[in-house]
């Protein structure tokens, strides 16, 4: 291989411009993160919802549910990026389909977090539907027996065990927002993968920048590997065996 | 104070009651039994409205169970029911267990619900096992628990649906004799179970059930003295036996 190595590319100036390619990364790195956790957040509030009320007895709402499983599931995020990014605009009402064209602040980064986290959400909504559904009968019942209404039986009965079974699943799809993260470049979020294809070509130093990117992913998704890990404990049960 | 005239349940063209009817007076204790399948854990399940019936009426203590307009959460409340596997809230631990209904349901003050609660583990037997978890108890000790929780709510019947069915042997008389001493203080109960020792010592009447009919109802020294049916007949030879 007839390659010129340089590790010390990270701390040379980008071609026309005073900073850094480690600035450069820096950024990249912090878009990432914001793009992941806001997609989260969006990802875990509605894929809670909608995987409990695909668990309730009314047939209409279990049907809405599935149907926006099935949306979400069956398409490829980066065509999903695509279409948030370039078709859904144009079927808006005029004034706010020139405004969202236009001016709209921060566009990238509110549609990369828009798809993300609606595609996460189905991810997480079966999961939801799965672990309430591993529950035994015999807990809505006793819920129910109790005096609580449907709401209640699922706040204090059925989810706080749903979301402590599920917690294996939701670790790998919380690994998965940061490392899915990376399909915004597609539409121009100046995420880490980005960055890394602008150094890349900005520095022809290939190698260091793809090892750079992949150590500071690999560390993304492994720092939210711990941080599941370490809310696993914390809400372990005791004495609770899951096999029933 | 219960009240089931001519129930009918059905999943599609499977009829799971027919025509049921019976009444619990204030003050009763009814032991429900048949075989399995004979739909006795489903009818002690329509009388709180966890399971819906196609026809007939329900009343608890004047109230139209599964009606239009009933607030069902809070007759339920008034309802005490015991579950086969016991059916404590795996996270929380024994005193939530006790306390979370009262609070949540009854607006008791935590303090309150708190002296509920402990009362009743107090009368359980279970005072030191306060802290605990379900999962860190026997199975007795679960269904102990159990009763106690429904207790805490202070109903005015009680539903127990075969509540020592999953228990080890030498647990089930831990549990029968807290229901024993709960008959004997008054309490109106309707017992799904299949201990013909515990309907000897305090039941009023005895159901007899099959295929989803009530075959006999009848009292406690009728039952056992000379069971109409043949089936009964054949069922209690059969649980008598060993």
């Amino acid at each position: 291989m007839n390659y010129h190595w340089n590790w010390g590319i990270f701390f040379e100036q980008v071609q026309n411009g005073d900073e850094t390619y480690l600035t450069w990364l820096i950024h990249g790195f912090g878009w990432t993160v914001a793009v992941s956790l806001t997609s989260w957040v969006i990802a875990l509030s509605l894929g809670s919802v909608i995987g409990t009320l695909r668990t309730t007895p009314r047939p209409w709402v279990v049907m809405l549910g599935n149907a926006w499983v099935e949306c979400f599931r069956n398409v490829p995020l980066l065509v999903q990026m695509l279409l948030w990014f370039f078709v859904v605009p144009e079927f808006l009402p005029q004034d706010l389909s020139m405004w969202v064209k236009q001016d709209m602040p921060a566009k990238e980064f509110i549609t990369a977090t828009l798809c993300l986290g609606l595609f996460t959400s189905a991810r997480i909504a079966e999961q939801v539907r799965a672990g309430i559904q591993s529950l035994p009968r015999g807990q809505h019942y006793a819920g129910m027996a109790m005096g609580f209404t449907l709401p209640q039986t699922y706040r204090y009965v059925l989810l706080p065990m749903a979301f402590r079974i599920i917690i294996p699943p939701l670790t790998s799809e919380f690994m998965s927002v940061f490392k899915n993260s990376s399909v915004a470049f597609a539409i121009s979020v100046l995420e880490l993968t980005f960055v890394s294809r602008q150094m890349q070509e900005d520095s022809e130093q290939g190698i260091e920048t793809y090892v750079a990117v992949t150590a500071l992913y690999f560390i993304c998704a492994f720092i939210a590997n711990r941080v599941m890990a370490f809310i696993e404990k914390r809400s372990r049960v005791p004495g609770y065996v899951t096999a029933k | 104070m219960i009240e089931i005239s001519h129930v009918n349940k059905h999943y599609g063209a499977f009829q799971v009651l027919t025509d049921c009817s019976t009444t619990v007076a204030k003050g009763e204790v009814i032991v429900v039994c048949g075989p399995s399948g004979s739909g006795k854990s489903t009818l002690i399940k329509t009388v709180n409205g966890l399971e819906p019936f196609q026809s007939g009426t329900i009343m608890v203590d004047g109230i139209s169970v599964g009606a239009p307009g009933t607030d069902m959460p809070k007759l339920r409340a008034r309802v005490g029911m015991v579950f086969q596997n016991f059916e404590l809230f795996p996270h929380m631990s024994i005193t939530e267990n006790l306390t979370i209904g009262q609070i949540k349901v009854l607006n008791r003050s935590k303090e309150e619900a708190m002296a509920t609660g402990l009362k009743l583990l107090d009368r359980v037997g279970l005072k030191a096992q306060a802290a605990k978890f379900p999962g860190q108890l026997s199975g007795g000790q679960q269904q102990r628990v159990a009763i106690a929780r429904a207790l805490s709510m202070n109903p005015i019947c009680m539903l127990f649906d075969e509540p020592t069915s999953a228990l080890d042997p030498e647990m089930v008389n831990e549990v029968l004799d807290v229901m024993v001493e709960l008959a004997h203080e008054g309490m109106t109960m309707m017992c799904v179970t299949h201990e013909m020792g515990f309907a000897r010592k305090v039941a009023n009447r005895v159901i007899f059930m099959d295929q989803g009919h009530i075959i006999e109802d009848a009292t406690k020294d009728d039952f056992f003295g000379t069971p109409r049916g043949e089936r009964a007949q054949q069922f209690l030879s059969k649980i008598l036996s060993h």
